[in-house]
């Protein structure tokens, strides 16, 4: 699991957003103009692509048995085959999908999260910022893996949709605080001052000019928890709380770990499956990174030294 | 002092938060995991367990939710946990008091260096922006950031300890030997340890780097700097004792909320390591399905945090003396 660091953030003033087409432009020129962030674009593309053409790229059905047991890496096995025969590159491939799935859906869902709880208790104030402030504290500070866990053993169903609710449960608070302190920064700001001289509602003014307005922030935070879900995924399909018979990276670690993989001289099954993960992450840590350099040009690298 | 009161405020509510989590969770959750435990154990238990089930899991029917919150809330400050299925007839209580010290030692040790060595690369990055160590750094703790800490315990293991033999496999000790108070026993204790504290460490340590880094930045531009610098100061001094120790309590705040991630790491790292901590022990209770020592765990593990976090409260609150003019 990622240390996350959490610190007061820098509360840096966004920059007002003057037309629609605006955010979405800035937000790819300063995407793709970024190194760390095009390298993390290419690696998420790479595991998107995998995970669409798996089926073209994988020489063999993942869950057949058909293949002798704990075989070395090959030029039939390219990573040599599980315990019960089973060709590890396939299952690699194929695990790409769930695994990719997981992340983005539970990273959409802490997402939303974060933005209601964040955003609300800032444009509300008073005994209900504290409130919710205080609510976002408590979730960020409680160790959320026994937490899972023990929600995971109680549910007894391994099932996808309970593995991402126990995610999202759990990986909300961090991206709520974020966004909490830049929504504060930007709640007296003119144009805001002036959407209320209009008599707009608070609803539509939060939706239409305040989020516009935290657009880099709020994807920043997307990748962050999409990050957290890639790490807390694999460690509870790792320990077994995932669903055995599904393909995923963590599950693949985990028959590993449950076949005794390194003692047993397959180093492969548990490496490949780890590189993926880290290599997911990494993709999701860069994007995240980057965005913290496009919102706080100091962060940047500079080129010269003084 | 409202600094203080408001930290002090956030210890108790936390801890009121875990407890209620624990006391609401068997009762919302399907399925009867109380008659699940009484049927396994069926014949060979006595009443009175029967009875600490019963309640732990609130089965009373007799008595409202409000009196069972209650008996439960005697129970958990008095240390009454229950019985473990795993280690049956052990109380809970008894488990905790042999796997904590382990896992506090480790996670400390391993937290403690991280934090000293992370905040000090930071500052090195910040101030030599640009330079070799601010060019390799930041990315390269991003991308260790984003490993599994137990993928990264499993490499270790085979690297270190089966490939090239220089550490053992596991285990906290050596298992022909018995805890004793020896140079040797000491030694052993440091030489199992080396590997999972060095996991956490590895994977720790970058978001100290890149926090203290961040937040070093905006200190070096400040006015202070300028002055220091305009007065002829040594780099030494002003890297460490102006731009550093200004930069030095986000990081020590940002230390302390983040403890809870660390331990939930470290529990997959015991899991590899087969170190005999409580995240190991938490690994066993989900394989027998032990709620009791599965929650009291959860409890125990949230009180080290947040005992942590008030500490880094008070020490901030003793350094910084902004927090003790006005909240």
């Amino acid at each position: 699991m990622a240390v996350r660091v959490v610190t007061e953030p820098v509360a840096i003033e966004p920059a007002v957003v003057t037309s629609r087409r605006g955010v979405l432009g800035t937000l790819a020129r300063s995407l793709t103009a970024n190194r760390k962030a095009l390298a993390g674009l290419l690696l998420f593309g790479f595991f998107a692509l995998l995970a669409v053409l798996a089926p073209i790229v994988a020489p063999y059905d993942p869950h057949a048995l058909q293949f002798d047991q704990m075989l070395q890496p090959s030029r039939t096995h390219l990573l040599g085959t599980t315990g019960t025969g089973q060709d590890i590159f396939s299952q690699l491939v194929f695990s790409t999908r769930e695994s990719l799935l997981i992340a983005l859906a539970a990273g959409l869902g802490a997402t939303l999260i974060s933005v209601i709880i964040g955003v609300s208790a800032a444009y509300m104030g008073g005994l209900w910022d504290h409130v919710l402030n205080l609510f976002t504290d408590v979730f960020l500070v409680l160790p959320t893996l026994p937490l899972m866990i023990i929600v995971g053993t109680y549910l007894n169903n391994r099932g996808l949709l309970v593995l991402v609710a126990v995610i999202v449960i759990t990986g909300w608070s961090y991206g709520a605080r974020q966004l909490r302190s830049q929504a504060l920064s930007l709640r007296n700001r003119e144009f805001l001052e002036a959407a209320r001289a209009r008599g707009e509602r608070s609803l539509y003014i939060i939706v239409f000019e305040v989020l516009p307005n935290m657009t880099s922030l709020i994807v920043a935070i997307f990748f962050g928890a999409a990050l957290y879900a890639v790490l807390a995924a694999a460690g509870l399909q790792f320990i077994g709380l995932g669903d055995p018979n599904s393909l995923s990276w963590g599950t693949m670690l985990y028959w590993a770990q449950a076949n005794g993989a390194l003692l047993a001289g397959s180093p492969a099954w548990v490496l490949a499956p780890g590189l993926c993960i880290a290599a997911l992450g990494a993709a999701f840590a860069l994007i995240n990174y980057a965005f913290d350099e496009i919102g706080n040009p100091a962060l940047r690298p500079v080129k010269r030294r003084r | 002092m409202s600094y203080l009161i408001r930290r002090l405020e956030f210890f108790f509510i936390t801890l009121w938060a875990a407890l209620t989590i624990n006391f609401i969770l068997p009762r919302i959750m399907p399925g009867n995991p109380a008659q699940a435990m009484i049927v396994r154990f069926h014949g060979r238990v006595s009443p009175e367990t029967v009875k600490a089930i019963e309640v732990a899991f609130g089965l009373k029917s007799n008595e409202s939710v409000i009196q069972q919150y209650f008996e439960y809330l005697r129970n958990t400050f008095t240390g009454n946990f229950g019985t473990s299925v795993t280690f049956f007839p052990v109380p809970v209580g008894d488990i905790i008091k042999q796997g904590l010290p382990w896992t506090l030692g480790l996670v400390g040790m391993a937290t403690v260096i991280a934090f000293i060595l992370g905040t000090l690369l930071g500052m090195l990055s910040a101030w030599r922006r640009g330079g070799f160590f601010d060019a390799i750094l930041p990315p390269v703790f991003i991308v260790i950031s984003a490993f599994p800490y137990f993928w990264l315990g499993l490499l270790v293991l085979l690297l270190f300890a089966l490939t090239l033999g220089w550490f053992p496999l596991g285990f906290a000790y050596d298992l022909t030997d018995s805890i004793n108070l020896s140079w040797s026993f000491a030694g052993q204790v440091i030489w199992h340890g080396f590997l999972p504290a060095l996991t956490i460490v590895v994977t720790s340590i970058g978001g100290w780097i890149l926090t203290m880094r961040n937040t070093m930045i905006t200190t070096l531009a400040e006015d202070y700097v300028k002055m220091a610098r305009a007065k002829g100061l040594s780099p030494i001094r002003i890297m460490f004792m102006y731009a550093g120790r200004n930069a030095i309590l986000p990081n020590l705040t940002g230390f302390a909320m983040s403890l809870g991630f660390v331990i939930s790491g470290a529990i997959l790292v015991e899991i590899v390591f087969n170190y005999p901590g409580l995240g190991f022990t938490l690994l066993q209770a989900v394989h027998s399905e032990d709620y009791a020592l599965m929650q009291t765990l959860f409890l125990m593990l949230t009180v080290a945090v947040l005992v942590a976090v008030l500490a880094a409260d008070l020490l901030t609150a003793l350094l910084d003396p902004r927090t003790r003019e006005q909240g």
